[in-house]
């Protein structure tokens, strides 16, 4: 490493948001021409840090240096003044306005947008790559791909000048090649001299591109290291403060298949094909995981499963009973559970309290409803036994949701599916957001559930939540089945079909 | 020139009179609209300044300083709109709905308390109002076999403000779509996120888009009372605001649409009176009172997707939170 | 220190209103000033014309009524997540149909026409709901913009019927005949009269009960808050949330066509022109300054008749300040509970000495 001023220093940086700690006199130094990543679980403070660093947050305390001097970074505007640029994680596009009119925002050059329309050109002339070949910058951005949407974004970062380069979770959203491009990209940025700051979560692309890695956990940087220097293993353990104990796991004993997925192929609003023919049984007693990168079907096959979806073509059977055209409360009442994917979206509603979450997709049960008027009283009751079993922090169901924390917000949700002992469940991402103690709890309650003899179909992004916990996996690319592997599968054979490269 | 093409002469022209107030009040909306904010305050914008400009005109005699007034008034509704919409981050329909009760009340109020007659203005003299401007060569090509008539009566001899709105449409298009605050205005109705990271401050967008409309809805309430009009009387906007509202989603929020769609309200609007009676080839003699109905009818229609699908902004009355 | 905060924190529902209120009343007093006139005479003459005495108090209650049904129709679509701006029309035609069956089944059954003349403008109102909410539902056309339009088309259509076809025969006012006697509302002026206040007044307050127990005790409520809170959710839950929008909206037309119970049988006792008379508005500000909660709503309800009905009274003795003064204080009043009423929030807040929840 050369002994120039860092490109960028935050020092002792400190956030409060109410009574969360986000970031404990957090320091951090980024060498010039180098790709830094800095981890840690969700919630640990990175995303807050990124913010800070480019003015959408304001530190409660600290300090920021570029290239050595001071400076205070109040807004966005007055990052990209020192330099900063950042690729968000929900990009910031405008959907309906070109690719030329995306980057010119806020360059305009001028009242009128001639200066501008030729500096942007300009900036896509420079930064043209060969993987841009599909780019057209008169084309609005509501017809690229995710991955063409990102090189916009970084475009924007570029041409309004940044140094330094802040990506926020970038590869969530891509497909393996797509991420390759990006790390090809990266690499290129950083040998022309550019300070690229990479936050994730997701240790294998650490590895992969970063020369150095920060870990952060609960607010505060734990380690630092040179990626070269280090391992995964190494990087897990410091990310979670302790080796992962995994769940103790029965074999399987399973019995009739409790879910039939028979050819099923779905379509989303604009007639694509989004799910395609698939097929896939789960049996009772048994745990199966759908792998794969987000995007590829998932969402709109449990959207089919669930009832808020039509199939287009294809059966589905609970128990062998066709739901097909059944309602979701139909179907729920054939013994259907679902952890939504999306907490606070479709899980839960945070303006109502914990009793009335706990009531949500129990309205129409016997135990809940009487004559059309609701049983609050046991309502109450069964929530705080939940809250008892589940460890739900505090255990006040007159509290709204939105006051408890993500963990104990999923709890709830969790306890509720759970506890109604559907035959057949169907979770989406049941861990997202979750504090590592209560995914443990989470891990727990749904081996319990199979232990019983319920069939669990088990979606998620994370790849070792489904090999922790599924019996057999599936793996789902482009609407498809790419293969099934086994629990203890090869890492690579996953990849490889996740990836599309293999077929079954 | 045939009684059935004199006729219909008139009924252009009376379409081309009866559109201005909408065309200036749908433009209005347009910009608030297209930078993210719902409007449906465009009445109280209009009612007030209508009032204002007669008022004024009324005790200085000049009809400038009363479309000064006006506008000043109509933006000064903006403004407060402004604040509670983009400031307070309040609701945005209940805002545009408090201000038209508020200016419904207020004006007559105001107009008794100062002038003495039950909620309205003194008339006007002529000398007070906006007349009628005859464009230049009408005597000379007044004798012109086809052209002559069309020239003297649909286009010359209009209002200065019905020329500017008419002005209006070509200017809001280049303004939208060539200008540095057109980009911008764009992008904040569609993805505020966008325009904040970018350094752009989306309350000062706003604020300003929301000045705009009040000048022009100050423009189209100061046409009401001292062009189309002599004084102020109370409810004179009669609807308009609203009507004006349903031509911008009838123009998908873009401005050419936008006025065509108030020139159509228009015409059924001039025809209504002239149908009175006459039996048309496949309805019979429709009744007046229904004739008035059929604006609002066609946008229903428009909103249910039978006469094609209108997008409005993406952010349209979501408020941005300040986020620091 | 603790009881106290906790004191202060139970009547921080009820306060948030009343200062936005107040705020209200500051300013048209500041209006009242403008106009050349006594701001605290004309309070003391508001007063007096609401309350002053039997008939007075009469009048009050009768206005009151027509308020806490158009503000149940904004309230209970609004927990549903729409915007029932819809209240003047749903109104209208439920005159319409009230005053068909008044007219023309009245003389032949006598009384018992009276429940189904309710029904019928509750059926009236419903109906005139549910063309903008099906179009919502199923094509996700603005609720605001066609239930605004449906008010302007109400008014065309009712304006056609009443002056061509169910004018009272030789009349120059567009009225319709008289309705028989039999199917008069059952009147309340020998308890505070002589007034218009008539039993649709108790059916009011029933309503607002019925409404409160829906919202909080019932499945069907449950289900049409979730709809509103999170539509989404909602749908993962089972909850059919176009069902319970379109039911939201039906229940709060057929709410508000009852208006006409109380303007046509109770108090005109024949069908005319404009009867809802800015009502169906006013309900917005009165479910905003009641929270959309029913107690909430029958009392800003009962403010609101006072307005009225003192408002009279003011035109009268205080000829400068005409009645539009109290629609002057009624969009103040939305504007501050409504649009604004996050304004002095903060400021509560921290007299209450609770940290704010973003």
């Amino acid at each position: 490493m050369s002994a120039a001023a860092p490109a960028v220093e935050l020092r002792s940086i400190e956030k409060h948001f109410g009574l969360v700690h986000a970031n404990r006199s957090v320091s951090l130094s980024l060498a010039p021409g180098t790709i830094h990543g800095l981890i840690g679980e969700n919630g640990a403070g990175k995303s807050t840090l990124a913010h800070i660093l480019y003015g959408t947050v304001r530190p409660d305390a600290g300090e920021i240096r570029v290239g050595g001097r001071p400076i205070a970074i109040h807004s966005p505007r007055d990052a990209m003044a020192a330099g900063i640029g950042m690729v968000h994680q929900h990009f910031m596009l405008v959907e309906t306005m070109t690719v030329l009119e995306n980057l010119m925002l806020g360059q305009e050059r001028g009242p009128t947008l001639g200066a501008g329309v030729a500096a942007a050109r300009a900036t896509l002339a420079a930064t043209a790559r060969s993987h841009d070949a599909g780019l057209n910058p008169d084309a609005p951005v509501e017809s690229l791909s995710v991955g063409q949407k990102q090189r916009v974004e970084i475009m924007k970062a570029l041409h309004r000048g940044a140094e330094i380069l802040i990506l926020d979770e970038p590869t969530a959203v891509l497909t393996p090649i797509e991420v390759e491009a990006l790390f090809v990209e990266l690499r290129a940025l950083a040998r022309a001299g550019k300070t690229i700051l990479l936050v994730t979560h997701k240790l294998k692309e650490v590895m992969a591109i970063t020369d150095v890695v920060t870990v952060m956990r609960q607010g505060a940087v734990v380690a630092e290291r040179e990626t070269k220097r280090t391992t995964l293993a190494e990087l897990a353990a410091l990310m979670i403060g302790r080796t992962p104990r995994p769940p103790s796991k029965t074999p399987a004993s399973l019995g009739p298949p409790i879910l039939e997925v028979d050819a099923v192929s779905v379509f989303d609003a604009e007639s694509i094909k989004r799910v395609d023919g698939v097929s896939f049984q789960v049996m009772t007693g048994e745990i199966v995981g759908i792998a794969g990168v987000a995007g590829n079907g998932q969402a709109e096959l449990i959207e089919a499963l669930v009832g808020m979806r039509a199939v287009g073509a294809g059966a589905i059977r609970i128990a062998g009973t066709d739901v097909t055209m059944l309602s979701v409360s139909a179907r729920r009442r054939q013994g259907l559970g679902h952890i939504a994917e999306d907490r606070l979206r479709l899980g839960a509603i945070s303006t109502f309290t914990a009793t009335e979450n706990a009531l949500l997709g129990r309205q129409d049960d016997a135990d809940c409803c009487h004559r059309g008027l609701l049983r609050r009283s046991a309502v109450i009751g069964t929530l705080e036994e939940w809250m008892r079993a589940y460890d739900i922090r505090p255990p006040e169901p007159n509290r709204r949701l939105a006051l408890f924390s993500g963990g104990n917000q999923q709890k709830l949700v969790v306890a509720r599916e759970l506890e109604r002992r559907p035959a057949v469940l169907i979770a989406g991402q049941p861990t997202r957001g979750v504090d590592v103690g209560a995914a443990e709890l989470i891990h727990e309650r749904l081996l319990a559930l199979r232990a019983r003899g319920a069939g669990i179909l088990l979606v998620s992004a994370d790849l070792d939540e489904i090999r922790l916990l599924s019996d057999r996996i599936l793996v789902m690319c482009a609407g498809r089945i790419a293969g099934e592997v086994d629990a203890a599968a090869d890492e690579r054979r996953l990849s490889l079909l996740m990836a599309g490269a293999e077929a079954a | 020139m045939s009684e059935a093409g004199t006729e219909l002469l008139s009924i252009v022209a009376a379409t081309l009179r009866l559109s201005a107030p909408l065309v200036l009040a749908a433009l209005g909306g347009l910009f608030s609209e297209r930078s993210g904010i719902i409007d449906i305050g465009l009445e109280a914008k209009m009612l007030g300044s209508a009032f204002a400009s007669a008022a004024v005109a009324s005790v200085t005699g000049s009809a400038w300083a009363g479309l000064g007034a006006g506008i000043a008034a109509a933006v000064l509704l903006a403004l407060l709109h402004a604040f509670a919409a983009v400031t307070q981050r309040g609701d945005q329909v209940v805002t545009g709905m408090a201000l038209n009760i508020l200016v419904a009340g207020l004006a007559p109020v105001l107009a008794t308390a100062w002038f003495h007659l039950d909620g309205t203005t003194p008339a006007l003299p002529e000398s007070a109002r906006f007349g009628e401007l005859a464009l230049p060569g009408a005597t000379a090509l007044a004798e012109l076999p086809f052209f002559g008539p069309v020239y003297v009566r649909v286009i010359s001899g209009h209002n200065g403000i019905l020329y500017f709105a008419a002005l209006a449409i070509p200017l809001a298009t280049l303004a939208l779509s060539r200008t540095r605050f057109g980009l911008r205005l764009r992008a904040v109705g569609e993805n505020p996120d966008a325009v904040d990271t970018a350094g752009i401050s989306v309350a000062w967008l706003r604020y300003r888009a929301l000045v705009i409309t009040g000048v022009l809805c100050g423009l189209a309430g100061a046409y009401l009372s001292m062009a189309a009009g002599a004084g102020f009387t109370r409810n004179m906007t009669a609807g308009r605001g609203y009507l004006a509202l349903a031509a911008l989603i009838f123009g998908r929020w873009r401005p050419a649409p936008t006025a065509l769609a108030c020139l159509l309200f228009a015409f059924a609007d001039a025809a209504q009176t002239r149908l009175q009676g006459v039996a048309l080839p496949i309805a019979g003699v429709i009744p007046v009172e229904l004739v008035s109905a059929l604006p609002y009818a066609l946008t229903v229609l428009l909103l249910a997707g039978f006469v094609g699908v209108s997008r409005a902004p993406r952010a349209l009355g979501i408020p941005y939170p300040a986020n620091r | 220190m603790t009881r106290a905060i906790t004191l202060r924190r139970r009547v921080e529902p009820a306060l948030i209103p009343l200062i936005n209120l107040a705020a209200a009343l500051v300013l048209s007093a500041i209006v009242v000033l403008a106009a050349g006139s006594d701001p605290v005479e004309a309070m003391v003459v508001l007063a007096r014309g609401a309350a002053g005495d039997r008939a007075s108090l009469g009048y009050t209650l009768y206005y009151a009524t027509n308020f806490i049904l158009t503000g149940l129709a904004v309230a209970l679509p609004f927990h549903a997540g729409v915007f029932n701006i819809g209240g003047e029309g749903q109104a209208y035609i439920g005159g319409l149909l009230a005053s068909l069956v008044c007219l023309f089944i009245g003389p032949a059954i006598g009384w018992p026409a009276i429940p189904l003349a309710v029904l019928a403008a509750a059926a009236g109102g419903a109906l005139w709901a549910l063309v903008p909410a099906w179009l919502f539902v199923t094509r996700g056309s603005h609720v605001v913009i066609t239930t605004i339009m449906f008010n302007f088309i109400a008014s065309a259509v009712m304006t056609f019927l009443i002056v061509n076809v169910l004018i009272a025969p030789g009349q120059s006012s567009p009225e319709s005949v008289a309705f028989p006697v039999t199917v008069w509302m059952p009147s309340l002026g020998a308890l505070l009269g002589p007034s218009p206040l008539n039993l649709t007044f108790p059916l009011a307050l029933v309503l607002a009960a019925a409404v409160s127990i829906l919202l909080r005790a019932s499945r069907r409520g449950f289900e049409l808050r979730a709809a509103g809170a999170n539509p989404e959710a909602a749908r993962a839950a089972g909850i059919s949330t176009g069902a319970a929008t379109i039911l939201a909206l039906m229940l709060g037309g057929a709410i508000a066509g009852l208006v006409a119970v109380n303007e046509l049988m109770g108090a005109q006792h024949r069908l005319l022109l404009d009867f809802p008379a800015g009502y169906g508005f006013m309900g917005i500000a009165v479910a905003l300054m009641g929270r959309n909660r029913p107690l909430g709503i029958c009392l800003a309800a009962l403010f609101f008749g006072a307005l009225y009905q003192g408002g009279t009274e003011l035109s009268f003795e205080m000829p400068k300040v005409t009645r539009d003064i109290v629609v002057v204080i009624e969009g103040l009043t939305v504007l501050f509970c409504g649009a604004l009423e996050n304004l002095f929030r903060a400021r509560i807040a921290r007299w209450l000495g609770r940290e704010m929840v973003a």
